[in-house]
């Protein structure tokens, strides 16, 4: 068995029921031998009670009965392979129902998102829709696949004009790193293997794309940021004076030495130790669970942010946020919520719905200032204490957010902080 | 490349952590759910590492069926006094005796449903609103669609089709008084990802996990350990076997591979061999397509 130094990178899927999303996962999975041979009956059996030729292999991402029964997909499922380079967890959104809460929630720990193309139809409404929760989401790689390849005799020509034509609208979207890979999903073609029927595409098959993408510059190693979440003190002989502060690193990095402030406090000290699972470290960075003790005896708790003391947050009780609404029940305007901003808990109020994005034109709406379902709205936000935070752009960790109805204890809206 | 960043282990580790300590900030009263099994037991070494240098904050329960190895037993009180932590049984023989259930009849009778009776009982009396699982994503359909935080209502029932979104590390465990929540550390982890990690660690396992000479009887496709409770069917006959288990349940239902592998780097290498998925030596899980999705419904694990 080796041990070795593989990096996990999660992904997410985004096509519509027809563009053969399902079939795509389950391609990479076959093709990759990540499929069981007990897995694989079970497929091929209900491939033949269905009447279909061959193994259906979208099948595999089958999930709970309802979703058998009505061939569907509801909620986001997780799936898992390991290649020899990487080890990877697919965030498998559904395409239809609830379009948009279940991408942003795949979307949000993703590190590459792919977006599906059907070859014979081009970019349509449902893509730009993919690419801007992508880019809103800020996933940093965007892998778009031209899938059914087979079915527009894999001419280079469609190709060409689909990338055209994605590159035309993806220019004003923030999208840093975004590539094209002509696919058939259904027959393998350039997934895992190279296709011999496209000898024009110069690029790299799906699989390997996905196993060379460079990621460990995704995370930010510049601003050091460590939500406490929580306190330890162990009491027991040895270590009576003891107090760890237990949390898991949003971004940057942390030595012993460091002099660091305490957010909102403003107390400033200096690190003493700093322990990981495996014992003391040198060095500290995101995202490891550490616990850390300094140098003085400062009152710190669950909510408090530790910073490197020449480059703090900006703390904030006035925040404007483009807030995605996950609920069912609207956004009541100047309602109570309860916001959550990394390890801190707050009382927060939407003042102010400043605009609706349209999600067809990707315009904005300034008539229609509902907040319902699906909806994603530029907000002006206000809480009763400040915040610690970063702009989502550039601090994925200090920069989100979520709200919790008061009245449900549900999970209401996700938030990306703008300034 | 840069050097600041982990490999996946460390990656899956540094994530479980941060859903331990975040079960202990946001709940009054939580549980490890241990069963001396791989999962749980590597749930229990994370926990260790989560509270480092303090003691794992929360007891650990154990819902007992009756039917255990009794290696399991013992692992479990070792693991105990290691910890230093407390035990809350539920036990599933006295839930029968009460007659809050009723044994299963019949030639493949398990009390594996029998569990979320017994389970939900203790979190009740133990006034539990968060009890932590060793369950894993890639083990089952149905479990792919799990959350960390894991709302259940106030009947522990679980609604995969109304769960609470949860985005980034931001998990929500608000809750009502008598609901309660089930949290999942390591829904990340595979299989292969939890024996390459205890390799890793050293993490003393239950000497089931390990080859060994044992009676069984060839039934379902695999070797079912002879115990108190077996009873032979026609044809069936008692032979010696060197074997090991791959997953540990109920001494009834557990069957076991034939295996060589003695040491930890064995099991790992066997496994990274496997070519059947580990559930597919419980017989409670070949019961239909949705068997553990119904069982999630009621209660279960």
């Amino acid at each position: 068995m080796e041990l070795n130094n593989n990096q996990l990178l999660r992904f997410t899927t985004a096509g519509s029921v027809d563009d053969g999303k399902s079939t795509l996962i389950g391609r990479l999975l076959y093709d990759s031998k990540s499929i069981f041979e007990d897995q694989l009956e079970a497929i091929e059996s209900t491939s033949q009670k269905k009447g279909h030729e061959g193994v259906d292999l979208a099948l595999f991402t089958d999930g709970l009965k309802d979703e058998r029964e009505q061939g569907i997909t509801i909620d986001v499922a997780y799936r898992y392979f390991t290649t020899p380079k990487r080890k990877f967890i697919i965030a498998d959104t559904p395409g239809h129902i609830q379009y948009t809460r279940n991408m942003v929630t795949g979307a949000s720990t993703a590190n590459a998102a792919i977006i599906l193309v059907d070859a014979r139809h081009g970019v349509i409404e449902q893509t730009k829709r993919h690419a801007f929760i992508a880019s809103l989401l800020q996933i940093p790689h965007l892998v778009v696949c031209i899938n059914k390849m087979d079915l527009v005799d894999f001419k280079e020509e469609v190709y060409n004009k689909i990338v055209k034509q994605f590159q035309d609208f993806s220019s004003k979207l923030l999208v840093q790193d975004v590539r094209f890979i002509p696919i058939s999903a259904l027959l393998g073609d350039n997934v895992v293997n190279r296709s011999e029927n496209m000898a024009w595409y110069n690029g790299a098959p799906m699989l390997h794309t996905l196993e060379t993408i460079h990621i460990s510059s995704d995370f930010n190693s510049v601003d050091a940021r460590f939500p406490v979440q929580t306190v330890l003190r162990p009491q027991r002989d040895g270590f009576i004076d003891y107090r760890g502060y237990a949390g898991r690193i949003s971004s940057g990095i942390f030595r012993p030495g460091d002099e660091v402030t305490v957010m909102p406090s403003g107390f400033t000290s200096k690190i003493k130790t700093v322990e990981g699972p495996k014992g003391e470290l040198d060095e500290a960075y995101a995202p490891m669970s550490i616990s850390m003790t300094l140098e003085d005896d400062i009152d710190i708790g669950r909510g408090d942010m530790i910073v490197r003391s020449n480059n703090k947050p900006e703390p904030a009780q006035d925040l404007e946020v483009m807030l995605c609404w996950l609920n069912n029940a609207p956004a009541r305007p100047r309602a109570k919520y309860t916001v959550r901003h990394t390890t801190n808990e707050q009382t927060a109020m939407i003042k102010e719905i400043l605009y609706k994005i349209d999600i067809e034109t990707l315009g904005r709406n300034l008539e229609d200032k509902e907040l319902g379902m699906n909806d994603i709205c530029k907000v002006k936000i206000r809480t009763t204490k400040p915040l610690m935070i970063d702009s989502y752009r550039e601090n994925r960790a200090t920069g989100s957010l979520i709200l919790v109805d008061e009245t449900t204890n549900e999970t209401v809206a996700a938030g990306m902080i703008v300034q | 490349m840069s050097k600041y960043y982990l490999n996946y282990l460390d990656e899956l580790e540094s994530e479980a952590i941060y859903v331990l300590r975040e079960v202990w900030a946001q709940f009054q009263n939580p549980v490890i759910l241990f069963s001396g099994g791989k999962d749980s037991i590597l749930v229990a070494h994370l926990a260790k590492k989560a509270f480092y240098p303090a003691k794992i904050p929360f007891p650990l329960m154990h819902v007992d069926t009756g039917h255990n190895f009794p290696e399991t037993i013992q692992f479990r009180d070792d693991t105990l006094k290691e910890l230093g932590v407390n035990l809350i049984v539920g036990s599933v023989q006295e839930a029968i005796d009460d007659g809050r259930v009723a044994e299963e009849k019949g030639k493949n009778a398990t009390r594996n449903s029998l569990q979320i009776t017994t389970l939900l009982d203790a979190i009740e009396a133990n006034k539990v609103d968060c009890a932590i699982g060793g369950g894993r994503r890639d083990e089952e359909k149905a479990r792919a669609k799990e959350r960390f935080f894991s709302h259940r209502d106030d009947f522990g029932q679980w609604d995969p089709k109304n769960q609470r979104p949860e985005l980034w590390n931001l998990f929500n465990g608000k809750h009502f008084e008598g609901e309660h929540f089930r949290a999942f550390p390591i829904s990340n982890w595979t299989e292969m990802d939890v024996w390459n990690y205890i390799c890793r660690e050293n993490i003393a396992i239950p000497s089931l996990y390990y080859a060994h000479e044992r009676e069984v009887v060839w039934r379902s496709d695999s070797w079912i350990p002879n115990s108190e409770f077996l009873k032979l069917e026609d044809g069936e006959e008692i032979v010696t076997k060197k074997i090991r288990f791959r997953t540990l349940g109920d001494i009834t239902i557990t069957g076991g591979i034939e295996s060589d592998a003695d040491t930890l780097e064995k099991i790992a290498e066997e496994v990274s061999g496997m070519r059947q998925t580990e559930r597919g030596n419980r017989t409670d899980d070949k019961r239909s397509e949705s068997a553990m999705e119904d069982r999630k419904r009621q209660g279960y694990f």
